[in-house]
């Protein structure tokens, strides 16, 4: 690439110039929809702003605000509940399931139905699993019924109301985490295997000693995917409970959305999106750290 | 797994392909060494219940919608529909009388089903042609051609990768306002038509694997770079152009939060924040549980039909998306 041609001046010119062609639309889109909104974001949580008159500056009151805010530390906690008992679930049990696969089946078909709950979109999901967990009707506490076992109130009930939606979406989310994990079973050599077993390991001990180590760096990976992911929780909160009971699933998105469609606090709204903002990057910081320290264990 | 394969020799699909390709036969030893322990009985009954799980609340679903809601509460664990009827699709569809709605337990709304799904049509479509078609353009500029500050560019897409939607959402939904387009179809797909930056990085990587070659053998028989581009580039690169493709239809097709804020309006509700909205007008006191399931069955259908023709081209995408 460094080698220049000797003709190179007006060569390049000319690809310079069909590249920014080429690049025009994508440039515009990026300008426009990702790197002026987030200036802008940054601004206007620095301001008074109710979408019909001009944003007022206000400096750090949106953020002094926040610190007394008992609803968006709520909200806070609340969330890390959430992402907490998604992901904590999650990970397990896809890397059980993608194990499963791994040493039982070769079928693309299996593969493909595990993967069928995260093709429906979340509002779908969020509805088939409201009506299965109602109080009253729903098939989850007619089982328990059956069972002896006294009803409850999955989206109703404040204690229950965020293990529910956490497990709701880990059912939507599991077949595709397990994909995940699976692709990167499928990259480390058999032979591995083959060597442990001749030694006389267990699964358990093969599971433990070679899969999960080795495992690490695709662990890493999709934890960035999945725990991003999970910290924008919205859609499920938002056809089911809608932060209620008592504010025990106002997740922060939802709170944002609060803020600025129900209240038109857009600065405030601003101000949490930003501290939403700091979160991620450092946990996709800290993640990063941790794949970087996992990068060893293989090739 | 041929689906995917690729002819040029470097591209990262082909790496994955061969994996699975040379992993067949130790797989199989492993699979006839103990035919029957108990172990592998266990694993199985796992497995199996796993499945059950994932399948079992769209039978629920699809039992439900076929089902009479006013009788619905004296069979409530019956896997078969409780005193069949295609009475709740109809109300979905549109194609019951409101009276006959409500003789079957529906609140006497309707859903003005058709308009919703080519909404959700026509929003899906555009921006996953637009956003597949520029962002390979621009993709093609990363990995192929030479411009100065080109790696500084690239890099400023990828950190976009790292912005939460939620923090440019509020301010795009002041620019979408003040560009007069909420409650337009325009409006809707604007944000995503130009670009993601995960399309353009997952299409440079393609594109950086394939032969130089051929290219520059057309550049000096005087071809444009326009013709290249699509005479051969698109041509060799439609494998993972059709992956990306069914990828950003389905999350087109899923998406709530924006077209919620931006698409409100009757007219140009998509299906998910119609059902939304379907689902928060049913009475809280004995709900349309019937009309709500038939609802989801069909917002769901689309995509699954999606699922059926390319489910091993969006399982081997997924995994390799995994793999990178």
């Amino acid at each position: 690439m460094s080698t220049a041609p000797t003709d190179a001046p007006r060569w390049r010119s000319r690809e310079t110039a069909v590249a920014y062609a080429f690049l025009a639309p994508a440039l515009l889109g990026f300008l426009t929809f990702y790197a002026w909104p987030t200036l802008r974001g940054l601004h206007l949580s620095l301001t008074d702003y109710d979408l019909l008159t001009a944003p007022e500056f206000t400096g750090l009151d949106n953020y002094r605000r926040l610190v007394e805010d008992d609803v968006f530390w709520n909200s806070l906690w609340v969330t890390l509940q959430y992402v907490v008992i998604n992901i904590g679930v999650q990970t397990v049990l896809a890397i059980g399931l993608a194990v499963l696969i791994h040493r039982l089946t070769r079928s693309t078909v299996i593969r493909g139905m595990i993967l069928l709950p995260y093709l429906i979109s979340n509002v779908v999901v969020a509805m088939v699993w409201y009506w299965m967990a109602d109080y009253n009707l729903g098939i989850l506490n007619e089982t328990l019924a059956w069972a002896g076992i006294d009803r409850i109130g999955f989206f109703g009930d404040p204690d229950w109301a965020i293990p529910t939606i956490a497990l709701t979406n880990v059912w939507r989310h599991l077949g595709y985490t397990a994909l995940l994990i699976f692709a990167g079973l499928q990259t480390i050599n058999r032979d591995v295997y083959e060597a442990a077993a001749i030694d006389g390991a267990g699964e358990v001990r093969i599971f433990f000693r070679i899969t999960l180590p080795l495992l690490r760096p695709v662990l890493a990976l999709v934890m960035i995917l999945t725990v991003i992911g999970s910290w924008q929780i919205f859609d499920t909160v938002a056809v089911t409970t809608q932060g209620g009971p008592v504010d025990t699933t106002r997740v922060i998105q939802y709170y944002i959305y609060d803020q600025a469609f129900t209240r038109f606090d857009f600065g405030y709204a601003s101000a949490i999106a930003v501290v939403l903002f700091l979160i991620l990057a450092g946990v996709a910081l800290a993640q990063l750290k941790l794949m970087r320290a996992g990068e060893s264990d293989q090739s | 797994m041929t689906a995917v394969v690729q002819p040029a020799g470097t591209d990262p699909l082909r790496s994955e392909s061969t994996t699975t390709a040379t992993s067949t036969r130790p797989a199989h030893r492993l699979r006839t060494r103990r035919p029957f322990s108990p172990g592998r009985v266990l694993a199985w009954t796992a497995l199996v219940l796993f499945i059950a799980i994932t399948i079992a609340p769209f039978l629920w679903m699809l039992r439900t919608a076929l089902s009479n809601n006013r009788v619905l509460f004296t069979e409530p664990s019956s896997w078969l529909p409780v005193d069949f009827t295609w009475g709740p699709l109809e109300r979905v569809l549109g194609t019951a009388t409101s009276a006959e709605a409500q003789a079957e337990g529906g609140s006497g709304a309707s859903l003005d089903f058709w308009l919703y799904l080519r909404n959700s049509v026509i929003v899906s479509t555009v921006i996953t042609v637009g956003q597949v078609f520029f962002s390979a353009l621009a993709a093609y500029a990363f990995a192929r051609l030479r411009w100065p500050g080109r790696d500084k560019v690239f890099f400023l897409f990828l950190t976009a990768l790292m912005v939460p939607p939620i923090f440019t959402l509020l301010p795009n939904f002041v620019l979408i306002k003040n560009l007069n387009l909420l409650n337009t179809l325009p409006g809707i797909i604007a944000p995503f038509l130009f670009m993601t930056p995960f399309a353009v990085f997952f299409l440079r990587q393609f594109f950086l694997g394939i032969n130089r070659e051929v290219e520059e053998a057309a550049l000096i028989d005087g071809a444009g770079y326009l013709r290249v581009f699509f005479r051969i580039i698109l041509p060799m690169s439609s494998a993972p152009m059709a992956t990306l493709g069914i990828l950003t239809f389905i999350n087109a097709w899923n998406e709530y939060f924006w077209p919620q804020l931006v698409g409100q309006e009757e007219g140009v509700r998509v299906l998910t924040v119609a059902l939304g909205a379907f689902r928060a007008a049913t009475p809280q006191t004995g709900p349309d549980w019937a009309g709500l399931m038939a609802a989801s069955l069909v917002a769901a259908v689309p995509t699954m039909l999606l699922f059926l023709a390319f489910g091993r081209k969006i399982v081997n995408s997924i995994q390799f998306s995994g793999v990178k």
